[in-house]
C-alpha cells in the first residue's frame, strides 16, 4: 500500500483558477495560461504514489512546480483541486485544527535556506516542533540531545545558528525535522544551498540515516546527480506537470520525452546504468553435451569467436572459445565438456556499469551477465558499453537500438 | 466672466461641523468614557514622578537608562534632566514627560494589536492604509478643534490628541516588521503545526521586535512634538513655556522652553533607538 498518494493534484495561484485549469486541460502550457488568465499554474494534475520507506525524489528546473507540489502535501499551499492522502488520512479534507494536529505528528520539513529561527539557540530550534506539540521540557531536551548526536552536532546546542556554517545549519534543520519523529520527511532542495563537498557529505549522511530510519522521504531537487544518488524513484516535472516517474535507471535509459532526455544528457551514465540495462542478447548459447563441431558451426554462422555454455535450467556453465573448440574437434571429442573454461568473466545484472567495466576489463571479453540464481541473462560486449556511455538514448520506445546510434545526441 | 467654481460649492466645512456637532450631541458620554482611562494613567504617572525627590529621580533615571541602553546614555540622560531642572523648568519637564509616557503607552496598547491584525489581514490593511496616511499628513493643529469639542480643554484632551496624532507609526511598523519575517521561517513554523498564536509569539514577534521598537521610537518623537502643540488647548508642561514666551514676545522664555523640549527629545530618542538596535541584534542571534 502506498504511504503518500497524490491524486490529480493541481495548484493555481491567483484568481481564475477554474479557467486556468480548463485551459491546461485543453493542452495549453502555463505561459499561455498566465497570459490569458493572469493565474499562475504551480502544479497541474499530478498523480503520484509513494511507498512507505521510499526515498522519492521530485526533480525539475526552477519554476517547474516541484516545491509547490511538496507544499501541497502538507498544505502549506492549499491544493486547488485533487486529493492528497497520507496512509488512510485524506489530508485535503482536514479542517484547520485537524491539519495542525496532523502536521505535528506526520511531517518533518527541511528547507533550502534552512529557515532556522535566528533568535533561538540550536537547541531552541531543534525542540521547536516538540514545543508546539506541548511535549514537556525535560523530554524535549532529551530528544534534542539524541537527534543532535544523530546528525553529528552533539555539544553544539548552545550555539546560535548565525555562528554555524551552512552545512552545520542544515544539520540543525535536519535535526529539527527528525526531532518530531515524523513518518514523512519533506526536503525542499535541502542541500542545494551548500557547497559541493558539503553537499556530497550530507547526501551520504542522509543515505546512511535512511538506512537506519526507513522514513518516507520526499526530496525536491533540481540536481540530477543528487536525484539519481538519493532516489529510489524519481518524478521529473516540467511546467507544473509530472512528465515521468521511474527508477533512476529508467529515467536515464528510457526517457519518456525530449525534456527528460535533455535533462539526463549530462549525467555520468556509468553510475546509473547497470550491466542489465546495456547487456546484449546472449544467444546463441550451447549446452555442454553438444559436440565441438556444432559449436564451431554456430560460431561461424554468427561471426563470433566464443560461446557461453548453459545447462538445462539456463544456468551459466562456462565459456567455450573457438581455439579450444577446434582442439576438441581435432582430438575427436564427442562433447565440448572438457574444452569449456569454467570460470568466465561474470557480472551480476544489478552491478553498476562502472563496476561492470572494471570487472570485464580485468578479465576477458565478452563478460557474462547472470542473475541471482546464476542464470545467464545476457552478455556484455565492449562496443555496447562504449556506445551506452557516449550516446544519448532517444525518447522512443526502443532505447536499446538508440544506444548504438550516436546520431541520437541531437538534443544534447 | 463665468467662473465654474462660482456655480457650485461643496459645503465640506459645514458637513464636518455637522458630523462633529452630531457626535458631541449624541455621544458625549462615550467620549467621556474614553477620557477616563487616559486621565487615570496620566494622573498616576504625573503624581508619581512629581512625588519622587529630584535627586532620587535623577539616580533612578540613570539606572533605568543604563539598563535599557547603556551607561553612557544613562549619564547623558541624567545630565540633560538635571540641566533642565537648573534652568528652573523641572515641574514642566516632568509634566511633559508624563504626557509622553501616557500617550505612548496607549499607542502601544492600541497600535501593536492593530499592526498585527493588519499584517494578517490583507483586507483590513487595505482599509487601514489610507486612514494612516491621512492621520500622518494631517497638520497637527487640525486635530485640536474636534478634540476640544469632544473632550473640552486641558491636559487630558491634549494627551488624547497626542495619542491620535502619534499612533500611525507604531501600527505601520508593527505591520511591516511582521511582514518582513522571512517566508520560509513562517512556513517552517507552520509545517511543524504551530497554531497561529504560537506562530505569532514564538516566531513573528521576536523577529519583528527591532522594527516594532523603531515604531515605538517614531511614536515617541511624534508624541513629543504633539504634547508641545497641545499647550494651545490648555495642556500643561514645557509647551506652555514656549507659548507664553511667544505671546509676550519673551525670547528668553521661549528659548528655555525649547531647550527643555530638545533635551527631553534627545534622551527619549537615544534610549529607544539603542533598545531597537539591541533587540535587532538579539533577533538575529548576534546579541
Amino acid at each position: 500500500m502506498s504511504h503518500v498518494q497524490l491524486k490529480e493534484v493541481s495548484k493555481v495561484f491567483g484568481a481564475n483558477a477554474d479557467t486556468a485549469l480548463r485551459l491546461m486541460r485543453e493542452g495549453k502550457d502555463k505561459t499561455e495560461v498566465q497570459a490569458q488568465t493572469g493565474a499562475t499554474v504551480g502544479v497541474y494534475n499530478a498523480s503520484i504514489e509513494i511507498a512507505r520507506g521510499e526515498t522519492f525524489v521530485v526533480m525539475g528546473l526552477s519554476g517547474s512546480g516541484k516545491s509547490t507540489l511538496l507544499r501541497c502535501i502538507n498544505r502549506i499551499h492549499e491544493p486547488t483541486s485533487g486529493v492528497v492522502k497520507v496512509g488512510d488520512v485524506d489530508v485535503t479534507k482536514l479542517d484547520r485544527k485537524e491539519l495542525q494536529e496532523f502536521r505535528r505528528r506526520a511531517f518533518g520539513m527541511v528547507f533550502q535556506r534552512f529557515a532556522l529561527l535566528p533568535h533561538r539557540t540550536v537547541t531552541g530550534n531543534v525542540e521547536y516542533g516538540l514545543e508546539v506539540k506541548g511535549v514537556p521540557r525535560e523530554e524535549r531536551l532529551r530528544k534534542v540531545e539524541e537527534v543532535l548526536e544523530l546528525v553529528g552536532l552533539g555539544g553544539w546546542g548552545d550555539h546560535r545558528p548565525s555562528q554555524l556554517s551552512g552545512g552545520m545549519q542544515q544539520r540543525v534543520g535536519l535535526a529539527r525535522a527528525l526531532a518530531v519523529d515524523p513518518d514523512i520527511l519533506l526536503m525542499d532542495e535541502a542541500f542545494s544551498a551548500l557547497d559541493p563537498l558539503i553537499k556530497r557529505e550530507m547526501q551520504d549522511e542522509l543515505l546512511s540515516l535512511q538506512e537506519r530510519m526507513q522514513k518516507t522521504i520526499i526530496f525536491i531537487t533540481h540536481d540530477l546527480d543528487e536525484a539519481l544518488k538519493l532516489g529510489d524513484r524519481i518524478a521529473v516535472m516540467k511546467d507544473g506537470r509530472v512528465v515521468q516517474v521511474g527508477t533512476p535507471e529508467e529515467i536515464v535509459s528510457e526517457p519518456e520525452d525530449e525534456y527528460v532526455a535533455a535533462f539526463t544528457a549530462g549525467v555520468d551514465r556509468s553510475k546509473v546504468l547497470t550491466a542489465g540495462s546495456i547487456m546484449k542478447d546472449p544467444s546463441p548459447v550451447i549446452r555442454s553435451k553438444d559436440g565441438p563441431k556444432t559449436a564451431l558451426q554456430l560460431m561461424r554462422r554468427h561471426g563470433i569467436s566464443s560461446l557461453f555454455v548453459v545447462d538445462n535450467q539456463g544456468k551459466l556453465v562456462g565459456l567455450l572459445d573457438a581455439d579450444s573448440a577446434t582442439g576438441a574437434a581435432d582430438r575427436g571429442a564427442k562433447s565440448i565438456a572438457e574444452a569449456i573454461d569454467p570460470n568466465p568473466t561474470t557480472v551480476d545484472v544489478d552491478t553498476p556499469l562502472r563496476e561492470s567495466m572494471r570487472i570485464a576489463s580485468e578479465g576477458n571479453w565478452p563478460a557474462a551477465v547472470t542473475d541471482a540464481s546464476g542464470r545467464l541473462r545476457g552478455v556484455l560486449v565492449k562496443g555496447a558499453i562504449l556506445s551506452a556511455l557516449t550516446s544519448q538514448p532517444e525518447y522512443s520506445d526502443a532505447p536499446d537500438e538508440s544506444a548504438a546510434d550516436t546520431s541520437a545526441t541531437a538534443h544534447g | 466672466m463665468f467662473d465654474i467654481f462660482d456655480s457650485f460649492e461643496i459645503p465640506a466645512g459645514d458637513w464636518i461641523e455637522g458630523i462633529v456637532d452630531w457626535l458631541v450631541g449624541n455621544y458625549r458620554p462615550f467620549f467621556q468614557a474614553i477620557r477616563w482611562p487616559v486621565d487615570q494613567v496620566l494622573a498616576t504617572t504625573q503624581d508619581l514622578l512629581l512625588a519622587v525627590p529630584e535627586l532620587l529621580f535623577l539616580i533612578g533615571l540613570f539606572l533605568v537608562a543604563w539598563r535599557l541602553a547603556n551607561w553612557r546614555i544613562g549619564l547623558f540622560s541624567t545630565l540633560a534632566f538635571a540641566l533642565v531642572g537648573f534652568i528652573g523648568l523641572w515641574e514642566e519637564l516632568i509634566i511633559t514627560f508624563s504626557m509622553v509616557i501616557s500617550s505612548v503607552l496607549f499607542c502601544v496598547v492600541v497600535g501593536i494589536p492593530l499592526g498585527i491584525f493588519a499584517a494578517r489581514s490583507e483586507g483590513f490593511f487595505r482599509i487601514l492604509r489610507p486612514v494612516l496616511d491621512a492621520f500622518q499628513t494631517m497638520p497637527a493643529f487640525v486635530y485640536l478643534v474636534p478634540v476640544v469639542m469632544l473632550f473640552s480643554i486641558g491636559t487630558v484632551p491634549g494627551v488624547i490628541a497626542t495619542i491620535i496624532f502619534s499612533l500611525a507609526p507604531i501600527i505601520r511598523l508593527t505591520n511591516l516588521g511582521l511582514r518582513q519575517v522571512p517566508e520560509d521561517v513562517v512556513e517552517a513554523a507552520n509545517s511543524f503545526g504551530s497554531s497561529s498564536m504560537q506562530l505569532l509569539v514564538k516566531v513573528q514577534l521576536p523577529l519583528a521586535l527591532s522594527t516594532i521598537m523603531a515604531g515605538v521610537n517614531q511614536t515617541i518623537m511624534l508624541s513629543l512634538s504633539m504634547v508641545v502643540i497641545a499647550a494651545l488647548i490648555g495642556a500643561g508642561g514645557l509647551g506652555v513655556v514656549v507659548f507664553s514666551g511667544l505671546n509676550r514676545l519673551q525670547v528668553g522664555t521661549a528659548g528655555i522652553g525649547g531647550i527643555g523640549i530638545v533635551l527631553l527629545a534627545m534622551v527619549l530618542d537615544r534610549i529607544t533607538q539603542t533598545m531597537a538596535e539591541k533587540s535587532g541584534r538579539k533577533s538575529q542571534g548576534l546579541g
